[in-house]
Order: C-alpha cells, then sequence, then structure tokens
C-alpha cells in the first residue's frame, strides 16, 4: 500500500511521568497485548522460582539411591518414577532446572556482552577492525557450530566450565551480526548526524544514542538464542561432554534413560526431555512475543 | 561476468575459510593447557616415554613448525593415527562417512520437501488451519531436542507400534551389506538388485532420517512462509496483479522464485544445524557414521580423532555451502552481474 | 464545463467507501468517493498524504491489501459492475482493460526476471500473443515507450537500468494490452525532474494517441494542472471538490483547494503568499545588515571527495591487477563563497553532489583535497572525526532532509532540542535548560506541551520544527538546510518554508539551501548554484538564473517544472528559451 499514512498519528498528551512509571506501563502493554506472552513470561517465572528454590523443595535427595526401587513407573512416591539406581525422577528434574539455566544463561551473557561489544564497534568504525572481527566470526561460523563446541570442550577439557565456554564462543557471532548490522544502519541515521552536530564525541554516540536504540532487536535475539543455547549445552552433555554422572542434569539424564527405552522404561527420559523441551519452548515464545512487539511487520 | 567464473570466484574465497578452520583445528590442539604429549601417552607413562612422543610428534618444535609439518601431513591426507584403534583417523573417517552422509542427505530431503511447500501453503493462506499447522510445526521444531525426539520416535514407533525395527545401526542381522558402490546401502541394494537388503537399509534409515529432519524443518518453514510473505506484500507482486497476471502464475513465477532467496540463505545454517544435530541422532539410533566415532573417541580421549571429525566435518560444510552458493547465483541474476 | 461530460462515462465511481483494519480497530480511508471519468478524458486525483486518493485506486482495480475492505459504493466501467465482479472477471480486466503504473518503478518490477519477459507475461495472459510473436511484440512494446536498443533491453534486469526507465517498462506493461483505462498513481515520485517530465510527455503522447482514459494520481498540483482536463481534489477520504481545470485553478470553490493552490510555490511572489491570507505572520523586523567588511563567512576552493570502491582481492584478480577498484569522484572541484546573512541554494539533482557538499562544509565528512574556509579558519584542518571538540562547532549548523528520521526515537523533543545545548554550551541546571528549549520551542512555534513527547507522538510539521529548533539553538552563524522541506506536504512546506525566512530575518544568519525543487530555491535564496555531476553548472543572482539561465542544463530543469497553464508563473515558460 502506497497511502498507509492515513492512520491518524498517536497524539495523546503524555504527562511527565518517572521513567520507571514509563517502564512498567510499556511492560503492562506487552503482556497485554499478546496472552500467549504473558502465558510465557508467567512460565518463565516459575521456572525462575524452580531455579532458586527446587533444590529446597523437592521430596527426595535426588543423588539417593535405592537398589530396591530402581526403576519403579510413575505413581503416588514417586511422581516421575524412578531411575536404574532408585532415583526419585522428579525431584531429579527439578533439582536439574538451576543446572541447566546456569549453563545456558551464563553462557548466552557472556557471548551478548562479548558478541555485542565486538560487533558494536566493528559496526561503528568499520574499517581494519571491522575486517578482521568479520574474519573471525567466519571462520567460527565456517563450522557446524555444535561439531566446534564438541571440538573446544575435547580439546580444553571436559568441564562445565568449558561447556559455558564453547557454547559462549558459538552462539557469539549471532549476537555480534545482529549488533554490527543494527549499528551500522544507524552510523549514519540522521539523528546521528544530528548528534555529532551537537558536539557528542563518537563514543558517546555509540554508547548513548545508538545502542539504546539497537537493543529492542538485541533482545529478541537473546531470548530466541537462549533455548538455542540450552539445546546445545544439554546435547553436549547428553553425549557425555561437561556434565558427569551423578550430577543431575536434563540432558545427561535423557542420555542415561536412552538405554531404558527399547525396553519400555520410557518415564527414565521422557521427564527430563519434556522439562528440556518446556524450557526451550519459553524462551522461543518470550522471543516471538518481543519480536512481535519490536516489528509488528515480521510476524511469523 | 559468466555463472561459471562466478562460482570459480566463490570456490576461490572459500580457500580462506578453508585456511581458518586448519588454523582452528590446528589450536585447538596444540595452543591449549596442558600437555599433548602426556594426553597422547596415556595414564601409565614414565616421563622418559612422554619425551620421546613429544620429540615424535614434533612438539618439542616451536609453534609456527609444528604447524607446518601439520599442513604438510594434511596434504596428505595424514591426519594422524587413533590411540584407541591404532588406526589412521583419515581411513576410519572415510569408511565412515557414506553412512552420515546417507542419513543426512536424506533428512535434509525429507526436511526440504516438506518444509517448503508447508511454508507455501502457510504463507498464501494466512491465517488459514495450514498456517496454524506450521506455526505449530515451527514452534514446537525448534523446541525439540533432536535426542529426545529420536527417543519418543523409537518408543512409540518401535516399542509401542513395532512398526520401526530396532534403532541398531543401518541393516538388521538378517541382511549382509551389498557390495560398495555409493557406500549408501539403499542406493547399493537397488543397484545389486538385493530387495530385501535395500528395503531392510530403507526402514533403518526413516526413523533416524526423520529424527533429524524434524530438527531441520522448523527453521526452514519459518523462513520460507516468512520470505513468501514479504514476497507477496512486494511492490512487484502487486504490478503483476494489476497486469492480470493468473494467480499460478503470480504466485510461481512471481512471488516464489523471489522468496527462494532467502530460502537458500537459510539453508546454509540449516547445514550447520543438520551436520551438528547429525552426531545426536547417530548416538540414539547407534548408526555408524562419523558422529559415533567421534562419541566414541571422546570418551576415550582419543585426540586426533575428535580433531580430524571436526576438520572433516568443517569442509563438508564448506562444500555444502558452495553448493548452496552455486544455487543462489543461478537463481539470483544480480549475483551474476555484480559478482 | 467540460466537453468530456457530455459523453457517458468510461468508469463510474459511486458512493465509495473503504475500510481498513488496524490494530486499533477499522479506519475509513475513502469516504463517499464519488468520480467519473469519460472516454479519451485524463482525470487527476491531487491530495496530501492520507487523502485516499490512492486507496480509491486500488479500490477500483480491486487490489486493496488484506486488511482494506470496499464497505459500500458502486463502481462502473463500460457496463461491467466492478464493485461484485468476481476475481476471474477482474483478472480478465486488470491489464487488458484497466491497467495501472506506480510510483518507485524499480520496485515495481520483478527483480530477478528479465524485462522483456514481464512483458511477455502480460501479452500472453490476455491472449494478445502465442508464445511465438511474445518475443518480437515485448520488444514492440518496449520500443514503443521509447527504449533505445529494445532488442537487448528485453534481457535486462531492472537492476541493470535506471529509474526512469524501469518507469518506461512499467508503462510498457500497463499499455501492453492497449486498455481503455491508465491508472497512474504517483508515476513521477521519485525520479529526478528531467526524467519526471519525460516519463509524464510519454504517458501523455501514448494515451492521447490510443484515445485512452488516464486517471493521474498525485500529491503535486502543478503536475495534475499540466496534464489533467479535469481535477478531483480530496482530503481525508472525502472528495471536497471536482473541476474542470481551468475553474479550480481561476475560481477555486473550496477552502481546502484554494489553501492547497496557494501552498503550490509556482504561483507565489514572495514567501508570504504561501500561507492562507488570514494566517500570515507579520514580516519580522530585519536586523541591521552585518557589515560588509569582515569578507565571506564561508569561501570553498578547489574541492574534491573522491569514493573508492573496495576492490578487494578478488575485483584484483578479475581485472588482472590492472585496477584498484572504481574511484566515483562525487565532488570535482568546485568552489563558491556565501557572505554574512546571505542564502544561497544548491540545486541539482539527485547524485549532482550537493549532499556530499553539504556534509563536507558541515564536518560530517572528510574532503579528499582543496579548502574549506569559514570566519577565515581552514575548516580541512582538523578532521571531521575531532571537530565536535571545535569551538566553531556551535558556529555551522544543519537540519536534516527527514525530520522523522533527525530525531532519536528514543528521546523526547525537550532532550533533542538540550542536546547541542549541554554539549556544546556546556549549560548545566535543569531549570535553565528547560527555560532555554522552551525560549527556542516558542521561537520555531513549538507548543510547550509538545515537548515531552517522543518523536512517534509528533506530526510532521511538529518534527521539522523541532530539528530547526535544535539547530538554532548555539545561534550558528550558517544553517544549512538539507531539503528540509521534501519529506513534507505542500501546506506544511509552506509553513515551515516561513519560519524558516522569519528565522533568518530575525538572526541574521546565513544559509545554505539544499534543494532540487527550484521554485523553493526562488522563494527563499538570494543568490543559486547549479550542481551537475559534481561539478558547478552555473552560479548567479537567483532572479537572473532563473529568468535567463546561461547553461543549458539549467534551461532543461527550468523547463522539466510542471506547469498548470492557469497560473500566474514566475519562472515562465516563455523565459525558458529552448537552444
Amino acid at each position: 500500500m502506497a497511502d498507509t499514512s492515513f492512520m491518524p498519528t498517536l497524539a495523546i498528551a503524555v504527562p511527565r511521568r518517572s521513567a520507571f512509571a514509563r517502564g512498567f506501563a510499556h511492560f503492562r502493554y506487552v503482556m497485554t497485548s499478546n496472552p500467549v506472552t504473558f502465558f510465557a513470561f508467567v512460565l518463565f517465572a516459575l521456572m525462575t522460582l524452580i531455579a532458586l528454590f527446587g533444590p529446597a523443595l523437592v521430596p527426595h535427595d535426588p543423588l539417593a539411591t535405592l537398589a530396591d526401587k530402581a526403576l519403579k513407573p510413575p505413581g503416588a512416591g514417586h511422581w516421575f518414577g524412578t531411575d536404574h539406581l532408585g532415583r526419585d525422577v522428579f525431584s531429579r528434574v527439578i533439582v536439574a532446572t538451576r543446572l541447566d539455566l546456569l549453563i545456558s544463561v551464563s553462557a548466552v551473557a557472556i557471548s551478548f556482552v562479548c558478541g555485542a561489544t565486538l560487533g558494536a564497534f566493528a559496526g561503528y568504525w568499520g574499517g581494519w577492525f571491522d575486517r578482521l572481527s568479520g574474519r573471525l566470526l567466519d571462520t567460527i561460523m565456517a563450522f557446524p557450530l555444535f561439531v566446534l563446541a564438541m571440538g573446544i570442550v575435547a580439546a580444553a577439557g571436559n568441564t562445565i566450565q568449558n561447556i559455558v565456554i564453547a557454547t559462549a564462543i558459538i552462539n557469539l557471532p549471532f549476537y555480534a551480526r545482529v549488533a554490527r548490522a543494527e549499528v551500522s544502519i544507524r552510523r549514519n541515521a540522521g539523528y546521528v548526524q544530528a548528534a555529532r552536530l551537537s558536539g557528542n564525541s563518537e563514543i558517546r554516540i555509540l554508547l548513548l544514542k545508538i545502542l539504546p536504540n539497537t537493543l529492542p532487536p538485541m533482545m529478541v535475539q537473546l531470548s530466541l538464542n537462549m533455548g538455542w543455547a540450552i539445546l546445545n549445552a544439554a546435547g553436549l552433555s547428553f553425549i557425555g561432554l561437561g556434565v558427569r554422572p551423578p550430577t543431575a542434569e536434563w540432558g545427561i539424564m535423557v542420555a542415561e534413560g536412552a538405554n531404558y527405552i527399547v525396553s519400555g522404561e520410557w518415564w527414565l527420559a521422557l521427564f527430563p526431555g519434556a522439562a528440556l523441551m518446556l524450557a526451550v519452548f519459553i524462551f522461543n515464545l518470550l522471543g516471538d512475543g518481543l519480536r512481535d512487539l519490536v516489528d509488528p511487520q515480521r510476524r511469523t | 561476468m559468466g555463472q561459471l567464473s562466478i562460482i570459480l570466484a566463490r570456490c576461490l574465497q572459500a580457500i580462506p575459510t578453508v585456511f581458518g578452520i586448519v588454523v582452528v583445528t590446528f589450536l585447538l590442539t596444540r595452543a591449549l593447557p596442558g600437555d599433548p604429549a602426556a594426553y597422547f601417552a596415556g595414564a601409565s607413562a614414565t616421563p622418559e616415554s612422554i619425551t620421546e612422543i613429544r620429540a615424535k610428534l614434533g612438539l618439542d618444535q616451536g609453534l609456527p613448525r609444528q604447524f607446518a609439518t601439520y599442513l604438510k601431513d594434511l596434504s596428505r591426507g595424514d591426519l594422524g593415527q587413533s590411540i584407541s584403534t591404532g588406526q589412521p583417523v583419515a581411513a576410519e573417517l572415510l569408511k565412515r562417512l557414506p553412512a552420515s552422509l546417507e542419513l543426512t542427505l536424506t533428512a535434509l530431503f525429507l526436511s526440504v520437501m516438506t518444509a517448503i511447500p508447508l511454508g507455501v501453503l502457510a504463507a498464501v493462506h494466512q491465517d488459514s488451519w495450514i498456517d496454524q499447522l506450521c506455526r505449530f510445526v515451527v514452534t514446537a521444531g525448534v523446541s525439540l531436542p533432536t535426542f529426545f525426539t529420536g527417543l519418543l520416535l523409537i518408543y512409540v514407533l518401535y516399542f509401542l507400534l513395532g512398526l520401526a525395527p530396532a534403532p541398531l545401526g543401518r541393516l538388521d542381522l538378517l541382511h549382509v551389506p551389498p557390495p560398495h558402490v555409493t557406500g549408501f546401502l539403499v542406493f547399493d541394494g537397488l543397484l545389486a538388485r538385493e530387495w530385501a537388503t535395500a528395503w531392510s537399509a530403507f526402514k533403518q534409515l526413516m526413523l533416524p532420517a526423520i529424527t533429524l529432519a524434524l530438527f531441520t524443518l522448523a527453521p526452514l518453514a519459518r523462513m520460507t512462509r516468512a520470505a513468501m510473505l514479504q514476497a507477496l506484500a512486494s511492490e512487484y507482486l502487486r504490478t503483476a496483479r494489476a497486469a492480470g497476471l493468473s494467480r499460478g502464475r503470480v504466485l510461481m513465477v512471481y512471488a516464489f522464485r523471489n522468496a527462494m532467496l532467502p530460502i537458500i540463505t537459510t539453508l546454509g545454517m540449516v547445514f550447520s544445524f543438520s551436520l551438528g544435530a547429525n552426531v545426536l541422532v547417530e548416538k540414539v539410533f547407534a548408526w555408524p557414521g562419523i558422529g559415533s566415532y567421534a562419541i566414541e573417541a571422546l570418551v576415550v580421549s582419543d585426540y586426533a580423532a575428535v580433531q580430524g571429525f571436526v576438520l572433516s566435518m568443517a569442509i563438508l560444510f564448506v562444500l555444502l555451502n558452495l553448493a548452496v552458493d552455486t544455487l543462489y547465483t543461478l537463481v539470483d541474476p544480480r549475483v551474476r552481474i555484480d559478482g | 464545463m467540460s466537453l468530456f461530460l457530455h459523453r457517458p462515462p468510461l468508469l463510474a465511481v459511486k458512493d465509495l467507501c473503504v475500510e481498513f483494519a488496524t490494530r486499533r480497530g477499522p479506519v475509513t480511508a475513502a469516504r463517499s468517493v464519488t468520480l467519473q471519468i469519460a472516454k479519451g478524458e485524463t482525470l487527476g486525483i491531487v491530495g496530501e498524504s492520507g487523502s485516499g486518493k490512492s486507496v480509491t485506486s486500488y479500490a477500483v482495480m480491486r487490489i486493496l491489501d488484506r486488511a482494506g475492505r470496499i464497505v459500500s459504493g458502486a463502481m462502473e466501467f463500460g457496463g461491467i459492475k466492478l464493485h461484485d465482479a468476481n476475481e476471474t472477471v477482474m483478472s480478465d480486466l486488470r491489464g487488458r482493460e484497466i491497467s495501472m503504473i506506480f510510483q518507485n518503478p524499480r520496485a515495481a518490477l520483478n527483480p530477478i526476471r528479465p524485462v522483456g519477459k514481464q512483458i511477455e507475461d502480460v501479452l500472453i495472459r490476455h491472449a494478445r500473443a502465442t508464445h511465438d510473436q511474445a518475443r518480437e511484440k515485448a520488444i514492440a512494446a518496449l520500443e514503443r515507450v521509447r527504449i533505445r536498443d529494445a532488442a537487448r533491453r528485453y534481457h535486462a534486469y531492472p537492476f541493470e537500468l535506471s529509474g526512469g526507465m524501469c518507469q518506461r517498462v512499467v508503462i510498457a506493461i500497463a499499455l501492453a494490452c492497449r486498455p481503455q483505462l491508465l491508472i497512474a498513481d504517483e508515476p513521477t515520485t521519485g525520479l529526478d525532474v528531467t526524467t519526471q517530465k519525460a516519463v509524464m510527455e510519454l504517458v501523455r503522447d501514448l494515451t492521447h494517441s490510443e484515445g485512452m482514459s488516464t486517471l493521474l494520481i498525485t500529491h503535486d498540483l502543478g503536475l495534475a494542472g499540466e496534464y489533467c482536463d479535469r481535477i478531483v481534489v480530496m482530503e481525508q477520504g472525502r472528495v471536497v471538490e471536482q473541476q474542470d481545470t481551468r475553474a479550480l485553478f481561476t475560481a477555486p470553490a473550496h477552502p481546502y483547494t484554494r489553501r492547497l493552490i496557494r501552498s503550490t510555490p509556482h504561483a507565489a511572489q514572495t514567501i508570504r503568499d504561501l500561507l492562507p491570507e488570514d494566517q500570515r505572520p507579520p514580516q519580522p523586523p530585519a536586523v541591521a545588515e552585518p557589515a560588509a567588511t569582515s569578507g565571506p563567512l564561508l569561501e570553498v576552493r578547489a574541492l574534491v571527495k573522491v569514493f573508492e570502491s573496495p576492490g578487494g582481492l578478488l575485483h584484483r584478480l578479475r581485472t588482472r591487477g590492472k585496477s584498484t577498484g572504481h574511484a566515483f569522484r562525487a565532488v570535482d572541484g568546485i568552489g563558491f563563497s556565501i557572505a554574512r546573512g546571505e542564502s544561497v541554494g544548491l540545486v541539482g539533482e539527485s547524485g549532482c553532489g550537493k549532499s556530499t557538499t553539504s556534509a563536507m562544509i558541515m564536518r560530517l565528512l572528510d574532503a579528499t583535497s582543496g579548502s574549506i574556509r569559514f570566519k577565515g579558519h581552514e575548516l580541512t584542518a582538523v578532521p571531521a572525526g575531532g571537530f565536535a571538540r571545535s569551538p566553531l562547532r556551535r558556529a555551522l549548523q544543519m537540519v536534516f532532509q527527514d525530520p522523522h528520521e533527525s530525531l532519536n526515537p528514543r528521546a523526547t523533543a525537550a532532550q533533542s532540542i538540550a542536546d547541542p545545548l549541554l554539549r556544546l554550551d556546556g549549560m548545566t541546571g535543569a531549570g535553565d535548560i528547560r527555560a532555554r528549549v522552551e525560549q527556542l520551542a516558542a521561537e520555531v512555534g513549538l507548543p510547550c506541551e509538545l515537548l515531552d513527547r517522543l518523536p512517534h507522538q509528533l506530526s510532521g510539521g511538529q518534527k521539522a520544527r523541532v530539528g530547526i529548533a535544535r539547530a538554532i539553538a548555539t545561534r550558528p552563524e550558517l544553517l544549512i538546510l538539507d531539503e528540509p522541506t521534501a519529506a513534507l506536504d505542500v501546506s506544511v512546506q509552506a509553513v515551515v518554508l516561513n519560519l524558516l525566512a522569519d528565522l533568518k530575518a530575525k538572526s541574521g544568519m546565513s544559509y545554505l539551501f539544499v534543494s532540487h525543487d527550484l521554485e523553493v530555491v526562488r522563494l527563499l535564496c538570494d543568490r543559486v548554484i547549479v550542481m551537475r555531476a559534481g561539478r558547478i553548472v552555473e552560479e548567479g543572482p537567483t532572479e537572473r538564473i532563473l529568468s535567463a539561465p546561461g547553461a543549458d542544463y539549467t534551461k532543461e530543469l527550468l523547463a522539466a517544472i510542471p506547469r498548470p497553464a492557469h497560473l500566474p508563473h514566475h519562472v515562465g515558460r516563455a523565459k525558458v528559451a529552448w537552444a
């Protein structure tokens, strides 16, 4: 449509409010405009609570083995059944939430900070720094990312810390690219030129005028990538990297349960797998909701 | 500029990428903390044997020198020896590669054949039931861990319904592998006219291929739908409609061909995902490809094998991306002329 | 009365209402629109953005997008009731009986299909050619729209053609089946003035020779006045007036039409003429002319800007090392000066280097060579990156082309205006700053209650005022105005131009007014510089350049301005002697 500007421009008088009040109003608008996003946010809050307080609330010790109770199907005593060592699957799934979230949140936080900084500088100044960082990111992207993460963990040592680092490295290009693209389209925008004329230094322009405007798309990327980061970290522990038994972690629990699937003991793998899926699903829903808000044109 | 020279130029552009890959795989093993020689020598090594191994591996030399040796070995196709099997890594990877390729390519074929029609239909009938289905598949697809999907499918289709064979490799025990031609058992079986073998191989292949396809379906369907919607809203489509062109022509020649471009670009990302997920699927289905080889090697810290695996996967990915670029060049005239 | 009204109408639209579904409920885009087009007639629909003029034409073609809906009304074309025709009937009519051409021609063509094939598609669809003849006929269609070397252009892709060429191809597609009605939706928007003229003349010649009717949709009253027999004026979805072109210009009945005619710069003697009589502010008292002893304020000499394309390794391989990338001379050795208190127009078509020149003077871009002296200081001595700290920064300011894009979406109007005060004047104290911002807002006529709004809560004209207030906050001596009204509707443009003229009169600033629009330059500038391909073609007092241009290019530019025959002209056609 060429003639869409007939839409009446919003001209409501905006009373002067504190930044906090405005932020809260926006949050409320975000939550009420799309019930799915609201639902995802509630689940997210619940998941965070479980991660924080789960270990204190579970009915059984997640590590306690009871040989006589091995491989019991779900029932009143053990809601999710017990595993081959007689450990309570429910307790293990709940307790694992903290570790799984911790791994992915710290990995994503590292790659967000490093990637956004790298991308923002590359996008703003261009030149050799841009070429160098572009080369670096291209090299990371030239590997199938999960395979690269395997290689990094294999070489650096089989620890949880290295799982975090490997996941952070393979996520880095996504943030760096979004940041670079978002900064470089704004580098010569009218308001940035105007800020130059108003006497702002270049670094001030980048930090105070450009970066705040690139945050919404970055947040969307963050939320969408979070699910992917969880999947990758769980995948690594599924093949036996990082987390070691008997630690409760979803990926390794699915791996342990995999051997019992063919003989019909489904609950060992199903519940941790479903928990993993739910976590990823929540982040994807949140990301989709945020994206719709940032850019209603790109609803998918 | 002709199409051929563009494709040639793309191949040239891949050279620095391959070089970067080689450098990274080299650094992964040499420049990281810990003593590779002690690693190679194993737990029961004496200081003398470690020194010996260090000299043998050239680890007592400077890093650039080591890199030169590494390059020289690579150019001869030498990826080192596996410490667990004692076999050359390159030979073992080559032996297992067809199994992985058969799985990956079948899965890609399945997911492209499902995702693109699904995405196109969802975009054309926006907000209809098929659009809702597409939305569901996309959201579920990106949330499902591959290894978990695989286990679910095994439980339902093998344990409960008995439709699928046991998830134990490429061929059940009743059949002997057909003569090696392509390395793809289904093809080889057909070529050798051993129908039962081909059918058995096909049945074994289906479940892991579907598992992998489900994972790559989501990004492809999502991109197809988005690209198609964008093309449908474009100004050139309005021109085509205003000129009274038939619906079929508007959709296929005007909208779909333009929507192909972002879809092809997404294929590169999908390859990356599917090569990674391949490893997990191979473990779940005991598929004797290079992924399960790598996992076995990881367990025993067999590190030449892991390095060889990472390198060969990366090279495979580069080749697949080259194929994507070539396809793009054929579809988009702008690339052909600008270079 | 028009002689066309006696013929039976080819297209009759009666009481057409169109609604769009939006997030905030339905919005009515066309309210009870009634109009008729006779055979062979050219009808113009004129209106500002949001007037519903394009929506009306899309409704006629029945190609409204998913959100749009025809609520009521009747449309009849040659006996066919368009409003309840089914899609099969409509699809047969489109392209064969009613065709359409669009603004932004390059985007209107399929980017990955050769243009010849796109013409063939239409010919084959409407059975005007078999597959064997299609190619020949498509080439003939390209020749008809005066594309040279049509057989070769047949294979071209849209990205290989200029904007004007693309528009010719779009016209070729539209006219391939010789329809009875051509709808032209802003066909010249985004094209350079000289190309605009060529395109409009092509449309006129082809439709006249075939006896076609044309519906020309435009925001430019001048364009409609020159090419249309009759004009419909629309405002906010309603038809406010429909008249013979002559009658409309000589005796406009509706106040909106009068305002529209008035704000179109063609007829204005002075800048005040653009405003309605009851809204003209008194002339501000002019400040004393600054003493002319101090020499020019700005002096540009032999200024050059070369853009190197990055020619990578691959490029060097391809050219076997012979070339090091293309060097594009955007500005090619220009020189001029601006006196204190003077207003100079810098005019040229897109790509002529005028924006690059202004960016270099503004110190947003480093020059390749040459000198820019401002108040006796050599500006090129300080690199653009470090100019923020120069004391001269305060004296050199700019108003940007797009008022929306030039405001930080996260900053309120007050914050935007305060930015230079904080950074350049070093003002502190929230109260002082607020007072100063309010004073500036008053100077540019921005109500104080709007100061705490974000850009998306302001109208185009209000955003333009914020941009101007920010630019004059540090009391600059030279203000560059980069097409400050190009994105605004004419009535808003009139107000903003007057504001700029008043500010200059009050403060004695110098203006460098960058524009493609000679009519606007005529009203605002003392002197004009005409640029083409990085060089200055001609320079002199506005009066002389516009009445007796020396260079052929200037004459061409002047001749390309659409001129309704019924308006008095200040840049008369008679004066533009064609060589």
